[in-house]
């Protein structure tokens, strides 16, 4: 094989492999994305039961009820809309009433989001970004979770 | 007074990095070896001063000196003295004191031992180093500073978060940054090649002993954070795909590439432009993770909120460094002189493979963890791409990486015989076919891929013991022969052998925790008991015990084998932290073999049940096991002689032991 053979081999296997990269993050990229919504985006998309998505907001403070083998229902609220969401699990240490909070799961038939992951977040301030934005959005921020979040973040990720 | 003192020397370093940052390179130019000398004096004189800023900083925390701002902020004085020790960088302004101490660390180390490195390369390397130091030594003192006063000093500290009073944290983020900061190294000496316009072979053997010795902290620091991930976060997860960990993984998987392309260009002299764009790669990826974890982009955004100028400096340091780097690539690329000829079936052709997987998979990550980000900025749209996405991108191209990598080490350099090489790999096939087998004849109803996975990890074990026993000609002379031969191996063959091992266990263990661990979910009454995989544990009640700073909620369980044999027991709690008013989860593991159980505890329900977490986690240690394995490997690659340049010719040569390259 002469130099240019070899060299036209090796661009080729390297062209191949990143071809098959792109493919498969393309086909990735189709099934596997998660979008963020808010309860009023919720309702305003009409977003079918089944399709998976992160929902996120405030935990209404009052509408935590525990049932039995832990499973819980909760209203996730951004201060326009509400929806209600269903979870059988653990909580996350940070979960609390009152505070934001990050759910992944799906719309029941009924309307109701049945949440099979409620996610924990690194830091102490109780707001993941995507709440915080959320509620910037709908306009019910309140300079109170500004200052909670504004205390010092302490390293604030692993 | 000892703050301000640190103040004031982290201001003389950065004074010292910006002489070191330009005489040698104007000396270089002008071939003044007095100039280029001077980068030697200053790099050694700039570490000392930011070793002085960061052991000021390090005393007021140990000292508990509530008017420095930072240390009032995140420090306590009822914390254990080892937690007030790592609260000095457990922090934002105390990890950039710790980067900065880094670099300027091994900047000095390059001065003090690089005495045999050519002397242009090492000047511009040591001016490359500099710049770096100043730009992160002028970002701590404009928006970051940790020396800032309180008026009116408080009493007592706010306290680490307490999900990093952690012995995790201890050692974590330093390996991490030991990594990282390595690669700043090959970055400059690539930056030192390219303003100077040459490149040999010898370049790779000056910067391979770095780039492994920041390969080999950064698979530590990786496994360290995995592990503190999985008994701290009470999820029992060891990788979750978060930008935060893809942050240093991006590194890690070029710093991998780079490791094998640098022993192609040392042996071979090819592949030279490749290797430093690669350098390059490696330490902007490097510096990518400390934008993406430091900046806040990714976790909060009250870092930019609070400071915008912070993400914005920071992002300036990247867009200089990995522009300035790249447009120095394309200008300067160009003039070096191309390597040597080889057939596509050989150990080049097999390591340029490995970095084409490499590379890919490492692009994978990239995307999935920058994506997101763009997409909120350029639309105001917001998704994650979470683990489904990686699982199906990323796996399917380090599966066949790792299919190849036994192949590796068996073929000749500049031509192999891949028939040879797969005949000899003959037996390993076999045992990965046997326990393919086995596996399918023991799982009951786990995931059909699992096998394979398991005899995919058998086989890379079995490929790295072949290459050994190929090398020592094991059973085919007498054994006392073959253990000279060992011995007479050198240290590098060691090192690769081990580390491709590595990986085969760890992929053993992310296989079986994948496959076959098993979770319980259970509300419990004193008294009750929760069944899994063979072992049943029993509630015997909760009780609380006091710590320095923190209050236990202990839950006390009775471990027996579901035959009633009594192991031991588990005791999980909730731990409160009074002063930041938080909780967190400690688990409980046990360790049978190199499976763990894992038992973290909820709150207590009102009815007076306590939800509980149980997991058995099969061979997971495994995972972690790997990365030491991975870890000795590369510590034996370093110790090889071949890679201390400069260092003497040994008194005795016996040729007749010198293995076949």
């Amino acid at each position: 094989m002469t130099r240019k053979q070899r060299r036209l081999l090796l661009i080729g296997c390297s062209l191949g492999v990143l071809a098959v990269a792109v493919a498969l993050m393309l086909n990735a990229f189709r099934d596997s994305i998660v979008f963020f919504n808010s309860p009023s985006d919720v309702a305003a998309k009409h977003i079918a039961p089944g399709t998976r998505f992160r929902l996120g907001g405030l935990v209404k403070t009052g509408s935590l009820v525990r049932g039995d083998n832990l499973k819980i229902r909760f209203d996730v609220t951004d201060g326009g809309r509400e929806l209600s969401v269903v979870y059988q699990g653990a909580l996350p240490d940070l979960f609390r009433e009152g505070q934001g909070v990050v759910a992944e799961g799906a719309l029941d038939g009924a309307g109701v989001f049945e949440a099979d992951t409620i996610l924990a977040k690194h830091d102490e301030t109780y707001m993941p970004k995507e709440v915080a934005d959320a509620l910037k959005k709908s306009g019910h921020w309140q300079d109170d979770y500004a200052q909670r979040a504004a205390l010092p973040v302490g390293g604030g990720s692993k | 007074m000892i703050a301000e003192l640190g103040h004031y020397a982290l201001m003389l370093a950065l004074g010292l990095a910006l002489i070191q940052g330009s005489m040698p390179i104007v000396g270089a130019r002008s071939d003044d070896m007095a100039l280029m000398s001077m980068a030697i004096p200053t790099a050694l004189a700039q570490f000392a001063f930011v070793a002085i800023a960061f052991g000021a900083l390090a005393i007021c925390y140990v000292t508990s000196d509530f008017s420095v701002l930072n240390v009032y902020e995140n420090s306590n004085s009822a914390m254990p003295l080892i937690y007030r020790l790592t609260s000095v960088w457990g922090n934002h302004e105390g990890s950039m004191m710790l980067w900065v101490s880094i670099l300027a660390f091994f900047g000095a180390l390059v001065a003090a031992f690089g005495s045999n490195l050519p002397a242009k390369l090492k000047a511009n390397a040591l001016a490359v180093q500099a710049w770096i130091a100043a730009a992160f030594e002028l970002f701590i003192l404009t928006t970051s500073n940790p020396f800032l006063r309180i008026v009116d000093a408080p009493f007592e500290g706010r306290d680490l978060n307490p999900i990093l009073q952690d012995p995790g944290l201890a050692f974590h983020p330093p390996l991490l940054y030991l990594g990282y900061v390595g690669f700043s190294i090959a970055f400059s000496f690539a930056a030192g090649a390219l303003i100077e316009g040459r490149i040999d072979a010898a370049w790779a053997r000056f910067v391979r002993p770095w780039v492994l010795g920041a390969w080999m902290c950064l698979t530590l620091g990786i496994a360290g954070g995995s592990y503190w991930a999985y008994y701290e976060l009470g999820w029992g997860g060891f990788w979750f795909w978060d930008p935060v960990e893809n942050a240093s993984l991006m590194p890690w998987l070029a710093g991998t590439a780079l490791l094998h392309s640098a022993v192609v260009m040392e042996k071979r002299g090819a592949l030279k432009i490749w290797t430093i764009l690669l350098a390059i790669l490696a330490f902007s990826l490097s510096l990518i993770g400390t934008f993406l974890v430091r900046s806040g982009v990714l976790t909060s955004v009250h870092t930019f909120a609070n400071d915008p100028r912070r993400g914005i400096f920071i992002l300036a340091i990247l867009v200089f460094f990995i522009g300035g780097a790249l447009a120095l690539y394309a200008w300067r690329a160009p003039l070096l002189k191309q390597g040597g000829l080889f057939a596509p079936i050989s150990r080049e052709g097999a390591l340029i493979l490995n970095n084409l997987f490499l590379t890919c998979a490492c692009a994978t990550v990239f995307v999935g963890t920058l994506y997101p980000l763009a997409l909120e900025a350029l639309t105001g749209q917001k998704i994650s791409v979470g683990p489904p996405f990686f699982n199906l991108t990323f796996a399917p191209l380090f599966l066949p990486l790792l299919f190849a990598m036994p192949f590796g080490p068996l073929l000749g350099w500049k031509r192999g015989d891949l028939l040879g090489a797969a005949q000899r790999l003959l037996a390993a096939a076999m045992l990965g076919a046997v326990a393919i087998a086995a596996a399918f004849a023991l799982q009951h109803g786990g995931p059909v891929l699992a096998p394979f996975g398991v005899g995919l990890s058998i086989f890379v074990m079995a490929g790295a013991l072949i290459d050994l026993a190929e090398r020592t000609l094991f059973l085919r002379l007498p054994l006392g022969a073959v253990l000279r031969r060992a011995i007479g191996l050198p240290r590098s063959a060691w090192g690769t052998a081990f580390a491709h091992f590595g990986i085969g266990v760890t992929l053993m263990g992310i296989v079986a925790v994948t496959a076959w661990g098993s979770e319980r979910i259970a509300a419990l009454k004193p008294g009750g008991s929760v069944e899994i995989a063979h072992y049943r544990l029993t509630f015997d009640g909760l009780f609380e015990r006091p710590g320095p700073n923190y209050r236990d909620l202990v839950g006390h369980f009775t471990v027996r084998r579901s035959s009633g044999e009594l192991i031991g027991t588990m005791e999980p709690s909730r731990r409160t932290f009074p002063v930041r008013n938080m909780a967190t989860t400690e688990a409980a593991l046990m360790t049978r073999g190199v499976s763990q159980l894992y038992l973290s505890l909820g709150d207590p329900n009102p009815d007076g049940t306590v939800p509980v977490r149980l997991y058995f986690k099969p061979q997971v240690l495994m995972i972690w096991l790997g990365a030491l394995v991975m870890f000795v490997g590369g510590g034996l690659s370093l110790s090889d002689r071949r890679l201390r340049v400069g260092a003497p010719r040994p008194a005795k040569t016996r040729p007749v032991l010198q293995a076949a390259e």
